[in-house]
């Protein structure tokens, strides 16, 4: 078992690393001129958090059979995924900036069969957390103790789907199964709860037999605790964490509008100055 | 010959006897009665998941389970497959060309008394959209049979298509081979025209070609059990030397066995053709034999049509 706790270095190296992951968010979307930078920034600690502390991956060897698995259900913010992957040694950094262009590795939304370390292909909202369960059933079948976690966003789960694995993962007592839902209160649309109601989250999670765990999204240490506590439940477990959609960059949290649109090359300017300025959220 | 087995049933268990010595492949269920597999977890209770009524996530914890390295055969009703979970055969098994064989059972008009929300009458036509997908009907139980075991041996996206009703064996067990892509002549009374047909339905074309034999008419049935990839050198050789075609299939008219090879023959050597099928409208309850009579899917009918083809040669 590795990194199963942290130290208050760790906390300071994955807070730094998450500026850097911040800054290839924006740059890559405007390098694209297209994208979804909103959901991508609400998941940054987390993201940084599990691809440089808690998983247990090796970057020279992505199909590792007993590599830990993170499913990125909500696969519109793969720029994230895309940048921690780079980072941690997947792949070159400097594909980061072809990112939806033809011929490149980085699809729109996450291709397993052309990215190393894409553990799925995901896209299409509510999936995920099946694919996840039979992730998570083949460990047990086989007897592997890797964990299988899927990060959905709190809109994808209207998707009745999402209910479904939920009430699967229960029945078969899927305990190395985490969820994460980036609960950033904002879909494409405008506010999620003014769309469709998904609050009281975690009550529903709750009677669908799951763990709850709820934390600040954007607080490393809280994001690594809950991580920690999460691969020590008996149960299928979920992280409900809170965050701010486009956190980081001032003009575009909590506004739906940079839910998928690229900055133009000022407000690139800009949002990396934030972040630059900023550092630590 | 003339035993009577559902091809569904002849396919499930018989891959619940591969199962008995070949460990490497596991079966994922609905809470639906479809080919035997429901019972796959009373025998090796490790290797079935139960995913209940829920097909949508039953397709997604395939993907996931196929993802992990495992060969994975769900079950379910042809229609809930196709339909219920098409995106997810689409999107997570389909495009990142998973090792999941999909069993659709309760194909066609021949279910009979559940009537049209049961009867899958355009899974083939769905399925053989996908890229990546295979897409394959056993005509009776010896080639279910022998099907379960290619099946098992297979690589990727793969929809079996199987029926719900006993039909009688047209194949005998001695000397039927399966061979993936490749069109099997079944009769082949001369060269007045072709019956390519896909499924259970060949017991009929078999039955017409004799008739028609009798009245002149010198027919060659070829059993298209590999609708994807069609063997279309098999197609259009068919056109080229008997000068008409005829599809026999228990699906609609558009899209299935009939718009594919019409497709191989409009683009290489066309002929003139006939499509025997479900026509434009919803199956209903009722006796099988009859629902097929009413689509022109008799043996009677299928003479019928057959002679006003060969009439068409010109």
């Amino acid at each position: 078992m590795n990194h199963n706790y942290f130290t208050q270095q760790d906390v300071e190296r994955l807070e730094e690393q998450a500026v850097q992951i911040r800054r290839d968010i924006i740059s890559m979307i405007h390098a694209a001129k297209a994208g979804h930078p909103g959901g991508s920034l609400s998941a940054v600690e987390m993201v940084t958090a599990l691809y440089f502390h808690v998983l247990n991956i090796d970057p020279q060897n992505p199909r590792w059979p007993d590599r830990d698995r993170f499913i990125l259900s909500k696969g519109h913010s793969c720029p994230v995924l895309y940048a921690a992957l780079a980072r941690r040694g997947y792949f070159d950094p400097a594909i980061l900036n072809t990112l939806r262009q033809y011929h490149s590795i980085l699809q729109g939304h996450p291709d397993m069969n052309k990215v190393p370390g894409i553990d799925m292909t995901a896209g299409s909202l509510g999936n995920g957390l099946s694919v996840g369960v039979g992730m998570a059933l083949s460990g047990k079948l086989h007897h592997q103790d890797y964990m299988t976690y899927v990060m959905l966003g709190d809109g994808e789960i209207q998707e009745g789907m999402v209910w479904e694995a939920a009430m699967a993962a229960n029945h078969h007592n899927l305990k190395n199964l985490v969820a994460i839902v980036d609960c950033n209160g904002v879909q494409i649309n405008g506010w999620t709860n003014e769309i469709m109601t998904v609050e009281p989250i975690a009550d529903k999670w709750r009677a669908f037999g799951w763990r709850v765990v709820e934390v600040n999204g954007h607080n490393m240490k809280d994001v690594l605790t809950a991580l920690h506590t999460a691969k020590t439940m008996r149960h299928p477990t979920v992280i409900l964490m809170r965050t701010v959609k486009g956190k980081g960059v001032s003009f575009m949290e909590d506004d739906c509008i940079w839910h998928g649109q690229a900055p133009d090359d000022e407000q690139m300017v800009k949002a990396i100055a934030e972040i630059d300025v900023g550092g630590v959220v | 010959m003339g035993k009577t087995l559902a091809t569904r049933m002849a396919f499930g268990h018989e891959i619940i006897e591969i199962a008995k010595t070949n460990p490497n492949f596991v079966v994922c269920n609905a809470d639906t009665k479809t080919c035997g597999l429901e019972k796959f977890g009373k025998y090796f209770p490790e290797r079935e998941f139960s995913f209940g009524i829920a097909e949508q996530n039953l397709v997604g914890g395939a993907a996931g389970l196929a993802a992990c390295g495992n060969k994975v055969f769900l079950a379910t009703f042809a229609v809930f497959a196709s339909m219920r979970a098409c995106e997810q055969v689409r999107t997570f098994v389909c495009y990142p060309n998973l090792n999941v064989t999909i069993i659709g059972t309760h194909a066609g008009l021949q279910v009979g008394g559940d009537g049209a929300t049961h009867a899958a009458i355009e899974d083939v036509a769905i399925m053989r959209a996908f890229p990546n997908m295979t897409v394959v009907q056993p005509a009776d139980a010896v080639s279910a049979k022998i099907l379960a075991h290619a099946a098992v041996d297979f690589t990727g996206p793969l929809y079996v298509r199987l029926h719900r009703n006993p039909v009688p064996d047209v194949y005998d067990p001695e000397t039927y081979q399966f061979v993936w892509g490749k069109a099997n002549t079944v009769a082949d009374y001369g060269t007045d025209m072709t019956m390519i047909v896909s499924g259970i339905l060949l017991k009929k074309a078999l039955d017409a070609a004799a008739i028609l034999n009798e009245q002149g008419i010198k027919v060659r049935v070829l059993d298209m059990a590999t609708i994807k990839p069609l063997d279309n050198e098999a197609v259009i050789k068919a056109a080229r030397e008997t000068g008409a075609v005829m599809t026999i299939e228990d699906h609609t008219i558009f899209g299935g066995l009939g718009s594919a090879v019409a497709e191989v023959i409009v683009e290489n050597c066309p002929v003139p053709m006939q499509r025997i099928g479900i026509q434009d409208k919803f199956g209903e309850s009722g006796d099988p034999e009859l629902l097929y009579r009413d689509h022109g899917m008799d043996v009677e009918s299928i003479v019928e049509k057959a002679k006003a083809l060969v009439a068409r040669k010109g």
